[in-house]
């Protein structure tokens, strides 16, 4: 398996505030990646620096092979990046919104509609897509934002807080979505939370991150047996603690 | 560019604001326009016509202004009206990271939306010059010969980049402001400022410089005046009134208020010398057109050096 996203000392400053320090970070080709960490660990900037979107302080990054700085087209081609908070035009349907992505994204409009029409189905919005944004509900207006990204056909997924203000169902039916599109089109996720249950539900392996250093990475199973010893029935939460205490 | 240009054209198209600013401004125009022809008119009858009529129908008051005064005070709000939102209502709705984060360079969106801006102000300007235009052949049933369309076509050139130089300022606010109100009221500010106090302050600046101490004497009274008149230039309002006046009435020898008052220059034969060829004229003005253009150049290109180095966080 190949690292398809790869930093090695990464490093962010604000002023004299590190936001992320020394970033060693690897994620395979196809697996899910959990990102977790408290409010302010630097989550959102390493996201930001992987997209070529912030410019790092030291260190280098590699996305799909591509280094984020200097030649950032190929990786936002490929990408799909949902910001936590997303936004639309509020005063366009959903199908609009989707239309200006994909011609930003230079799909041809022959293709555009079929596409369009696929994604806004994936998310279970099929019915919808001629409201305008402003009348959507929170989770719908989430979901638009995954369907955003499908338009572009993207290898990548980064989603930064996916399930930020959605009720438990909706929580539940995004995580789905986002375990299906990892199964059924082989598509890399990286996603970033502060929720732990819910990351132990669809990840593969979890990084966590601490005030901009990366304190662990691996499976839940691996991360337990290094801090519980072998106690039955892993629990992320548990984990978590332990290193959140540490530090 | 191309792709955000063009969604940008149709949310001006689709606006509400837009529409409503569109109607106010024909409106207007359509109305004095008319009482200028109307007056135009009348002077006419009985006289032989003089060359150039058709112009007077711009530069002609109706009852409170000509259509050359409005668009002087009206054109710098339609710009600002364009282009206060540019950027921080994206920031604002929470669009720009995924905006950027598309394969797009960070430069077409400032790129794209003010081009978009040029484009709706070209269309707007255009379409209300030939309407006007339409109705002028109509009520003097005077056909314009070539140099006046010419000379139209050039006030139109000219006052596309007046009300580009504001759509610049305005999108440059909306980049260093979050507040939508902010960025409107900063533009809406600088334009009273160049608009309403920039003679008074030119004024006042030349007199503490070059102190006339004796109305006698003409020497400092001239020096005084040519630096008053200097200052006053830094205001793309003075430029754009001073360039348009000379462009629209080929009598006008000189776009200096001095030249004309002097009781030597005011007497000179000049000005009954029969109108100026349309070259000279523009040559006249040159000066006032590289400088407004190169005042709407700096506006957006620090708009855009900030746009690229500022942190996209939407917080
Ligand atoms: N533009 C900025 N200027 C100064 N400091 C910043 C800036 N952006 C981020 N920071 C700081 O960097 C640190 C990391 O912020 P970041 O948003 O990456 O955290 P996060 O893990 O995404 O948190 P959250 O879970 O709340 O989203 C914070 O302490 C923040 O104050
Ligand atoms: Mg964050």
């Amino acid at each position: 398996m190949a690292s398809i996203i790869q930093t090695r000392g990464l490093t962010r400053r604000y002023g004299r505030q590190v936001a992320v320090d020394r970033l060693d970070l690897d994620v395979q080709e196809g697996e899910i990646f959990g990102f977790l960490g408290p409010n302010g660990a630097g989550k959102t900037t390493t996201i930001l620096m992987l997209l070529g979107l912030t410019e790092p302080t030291e260190g280098t990054a590699r996305v799909l092979g591509h280094d984020p700085t200097h030649d950032p087209m190929p990786i936002k081609r490929q990408v799909g990046y949902l910001p936590e908070n997303v936004g639309f035009y509020d005063d366009l349907t959903g199908r609009e919104n989707l239309q200006y992505i994909a011609a930003l994204n230079e799909i041809p409009e022959s293709q555009a509609r079929a596409k369009i029409d696929a994604a806004l189905a994936t998310v279970g919005l099929a019915e919808e897509g001629d409201k305008i944004v402003g009348a959507y509900s929170r989770g719908m207006r989430q979901r638009l934002g995954i369907a955003e990204l499908l338009v572009k056909d993207p290898r990548l997924l980064i989603l930064d807080e996916p399930t930020l203000g959605l009720d438990p169902d909706g929580t539940l039916r995004m995580l789905e979505l986002i375990r299906d599109l990892n199964r059924s089109r082989g598509i890399t996720v990286m996603l970033s939370s502060h929720l732990l249950d819910q990351v132990q539900r669809i990840c593969h392996r979890v990084g966590i991150m601490i005030q901009g250093r990366l304190v662990a990475v691996g499976t839940i199973e691996e991360l337990a047996r290094r801090k519980l010893g072998d106690a039955a029935g892993p629990s992320l939460e548990e984990i978590y603690m332990r290193y959140f205490k540490e530090t | 560019m191309w792709k955000v240009c063009r969604k940008e054209l149709a949310d001006h198209f689709n606006s509400t604001r837009f529409l409503l600013l569109f109607c106010l401004v024909f409106m207007v125009a359509l109305v004095s326009t008319y009482m200028a022809a109307e007056n135009v008119h009348k002077a006419l009858q009985g006289n032989t016509k003089p060359s150039q009529v058709f112009l007077m129908l711009f530069t002609t008051p109706g009852k409170f202004f000509s259509l050359v005064q409005f668009v002087a005070f009206f054109g710098p709000l339609l710009g600002i009206i364009m282009g206060f939102d540019a950027i921080n209502r994206e920031r604002q709705l929470r669009t720009l990271g995924k905006l950027l984060s598309q394969p797009i360079y960070r430069d077409a969106v400032v790129n794209g939306k003010f081009i978009a801006g040029v484009i709706t102000i070209t269309i707007v300007l255009a379409s209300l010059l030939l309407l006007l235009s339409g109705m002028g052949l109509v009520i003097l049933g005077v056909v314009p010969g070539p140099e006046e369309i010419a000379r139209l076509a050039v006030y139109l050139l000219i006052s596309i980049a007046y009300v580009a130089f504001w759509l610049g300022l305005a999108v440059l606010f909306s980049i260093f402001f979050r507040s939508l109100a902010t960025s409107a009221l900063a533009s809406v500010a600088i334009w009273i400022f160049f608009s309403f106090f920039m003679g008074f302050l030119a004024d006042l600046a030349a007199d503490a410089i070059r102190p006339v101490y004796s109305t006698r004497d003409l020497r400092a009274v001239v020096a005084n005046e040519r630096l008053a008149h200097s200052i006053s230039l830094i205001s793309p309002a003075v430029l754009y009134a001073e360039a348009t006046g000379a462009i629209l009435d080929p009598f006008q020898r000189s776009t200096s208020r001095l030249l004309l008052v002097t009781p030597l220059e005011g007497l000179s034969l000049e000005r009954f010398q029969g109108p100026l060829p349309l070259d000279q004229s523009v040559f006249l003005v040159w000066p006032h057109v590289v400088l407004l253009i190169a005042l709407t150049l700096i506006c957006f290109g620090i708009a855009y050096v900030t746009f690229l180095r500022q942190e996209i966080r939407t917080l």
